[in-house]
């Protein structure tokens, strides 16, 4: 079912583990499929020097964010806000369609982290980040029935096609 | 590749015995069961040959008590949907518990866009239903009750004959799924005193692609499928003969070897359950301590999930297999598992073994080694073990 590339880096995953002192810390809840990740972040110089993560999830799960913390370290701050939860899938040489919509949580973590970052500075924020228990599809990616594959209409867990609830948020 | 197959409720090898009758069969040529001539006696003969040995398997008391189907799906869809056909006219009313299998819920769903009315009665947090609460929800349109046998999350085993005891005084129609039962359990339909009963070949080694459907005599129920008057007008299509003696064979070796397979499941589920402590920690084992499945264990572990354990297993070339949402592909967590109070999480941690005649003490030993190291890495991994550590 998953690529080679999925499995060598659930097996083996990168970057596992907490960063005490962390500059940005995101940390994603996704109750659709109970997947849960949190990604420290060490910033020098605007610049990611260091990178951990924390997954509770599926294959699919981990090896997303294993793979996006290979993807992301040493990046500068700008570029590292550009990486998609489909450029992390296309690393990782494609996910299995209805394991795109609960690894999505990937990338919305690692722009957690480095929201939680920008407001640490500006003093926004406390240190301690809110977890978001609702996933949201910020990043325009497509949902499926995980049964026919046809597209779900935004923000739908009913598939009008095969008359099944595809997930329901608790 | 020498995998241990803990897997057995996804899917049981066939006993040689049924691969050779199997292949007899096809080298036979059988003619059509329904034909006039002597090579349609002939298929008929060996189609009610089978048929006895079912019959004698499940206790009913005549052959044609006994419909062939395709799978313990079409039986269970059959026995739902063909009694709310049959009898609509009577009520539209149909009481099930909160626990069945997908077969029996989404017919039922099915049913409700057709103007049917469910009542589904609670269980309590072994996955046990209280046959009072069954009584409680008959009403005077009430058609049908349909309670699964056994469940195949967690392995808990119902009080058939105790809501059988209500159905009768009642005057309403019981069915019940025992895909999952026959041969794991003794299954006598007379006993048990249902109307209807479903199950399937697979379960005790036969082929897939072949159940059968307990009708007792007299039972109103409507086929599924409409043509011809095969299966004693209860399911139209000429008979999958070659699968049929498959099953029939697989049913003669099931009652002299009942005994044996039973008391050897029951020694490898006590022997992972007293090994259970010593491997992990912080679990549940689902399902009730005495009235469940000896081949069956559900254990729901904590602050990880059970796809990736599945994965981990199967690097070892161990197969298990997980109610996790995730793997399901569902992406919704069990029904029977939120239904006997696990929280989210955990039941994402859920897997399940199934034991068959061939596993050993020994396939168990390694099975026990393998998971304990599985269940550290992904702890290692989890945010949630990291936070539970913390508090």
């Amino acid at each position: 079912m998953y690529s080679k590339t999925v499995m060598d880096h659930f097996k083996n995953p990168r970057n596992v583990g907490t960063i005490e002192g962390a500059d940005g810390v995101g940390e994603v809840g996704n109750p659709l499929c109970g997947d849960m990740m949190t990604i420290y972040l060490k910033i020098e110089d605007e610049r990611i020097s260091d990178i951990k993560f924390q997954t509770f999830g599926c294959g699919a799960a981990i090896a997303v964010s294993s793979m996006l913390t290979e993807l992301a370290n040493g990046k500068g701050l700008e570029e590292a806000r550009k990486i998609t939860n489909k450029d992390v899938a296309k690393a990782l040489e494609g996910l299995p369609k209805n394991k795109l919509h609960c690894s999505n949580l990937g990338a919305d973590a690692l722009h957690m982290a480095i929201q939680n970052y920008e407001d640490r500075k500006s003093g926004k924020t406390k240190p301690e980040p809110k977890r978001t228990e609702k996933h949201e599809h910020t990043h325009g990616e497509t949902c499926y029935c995980p049964y026919c594959d046809a597209e779900l209409p935004e923000g739908e867990t009913y598939c009008p096609a095969c008359e099944l609830e595809a997930g329901k948020h608790h | 590749m020498n995998i241990i197959n803990l897997d057995h409720i996804s899917a049981n090898p066939l006993l040689p015995e049924v691969q050779e009758a199997m292949i007899k069969a096809i080298r036979m040529n059988y003619a059509n069961p329904s034909s006039q001539h002597k090579l349609g006696d002939q298929a008929a003969e060996a189609l009610e040959k089978a048929r006895e040995s079912v019959t004698h398997l499940i206790h009913a008391a005549i052959p044609k008590e006994v419909v062939f189907t395709s799978s313990g799906t079409e039986s269970i869809n059959h026995a739902v949907k063909g009694v709310a056909l049959a009898l609509a006219d009577k009520g539209k009313h149909i009481v099930t518990s909160n626990i069945e299998h997908n077969a029996v819920l989404r017919s039922l769903r099915r049913l409700k866009m057709m103007d049917f009315q469910v009542t589904s009665v609670p269980v309590d947090q072994y996955g046990r239903v209280n046959p009072d609460d069954v009584a409680k929800a008959i009403r005077d349109d009430t058609i049908l009750v349909s309670i699964m046998h056994s469940n195949n999350e967690i392995g808990t085993i119902q009080p058939i004959k105790e809501i059988a005891e209500v159905t009768k005084q009642k005057k309403v129609l019981f069915h019940t799924d025992a895909v999952d039962s026959v041969v794991v359990v003794p299954i006598d339909v007379q006993q048990l005193g249902v109307d209807l009963l479903s199950f399937a070949s697979n379960p005790f080694y036969g082929p897939t692609g072949v159940g059968g459907l307990y009708v007792r005599r007299g039972t109103k129920v409507w086929p599924l499928l409409d043509g011809g008057v095969q299966e004693n007008n209860k399911r139209a299509g000429t008979e999958n003969l070659i699968g049929i003696i498959g099953m029939g064979v697989a049913a003669d070796l099931a009652v002299k070897d009942m005994d044996r397979r039973i008391a050897h499941y029951k020694m490898l589920k006590d022997m992972v359950l007293r090994e259970l402590p010593n491997t992990i920690d912080e679990y549940f084992v689902n399902g009730h301590p005495e009235f469940s499945l000896p081949n069956l264990v559900s254990v729901s572990i904590k602050y990880i999930e059970g796809e990736s354990v599945v994965l981990m297993l199967d690097e070892e070339n161990i197969a298990v297999s997980t109610r996790s949402a995730c793997a399901a592909g569902a992406l919704q967590a069990s029904h029977v598992l939120l239904s006997i109070g696990r929280d989210f999480a955990d039941a994402q941690g859920t897997m399940v073994i199934t034991f068959g005649i061939e596993n050993s003490e020994e396939d168990v030993n390694r099975f026990l080694e393998v998971l304990k190291g599985a269940v550290q890495t992904l702890r290692d991994i989890s945010p949630l073990y990291a936070k539970a550590a913390q508090a």
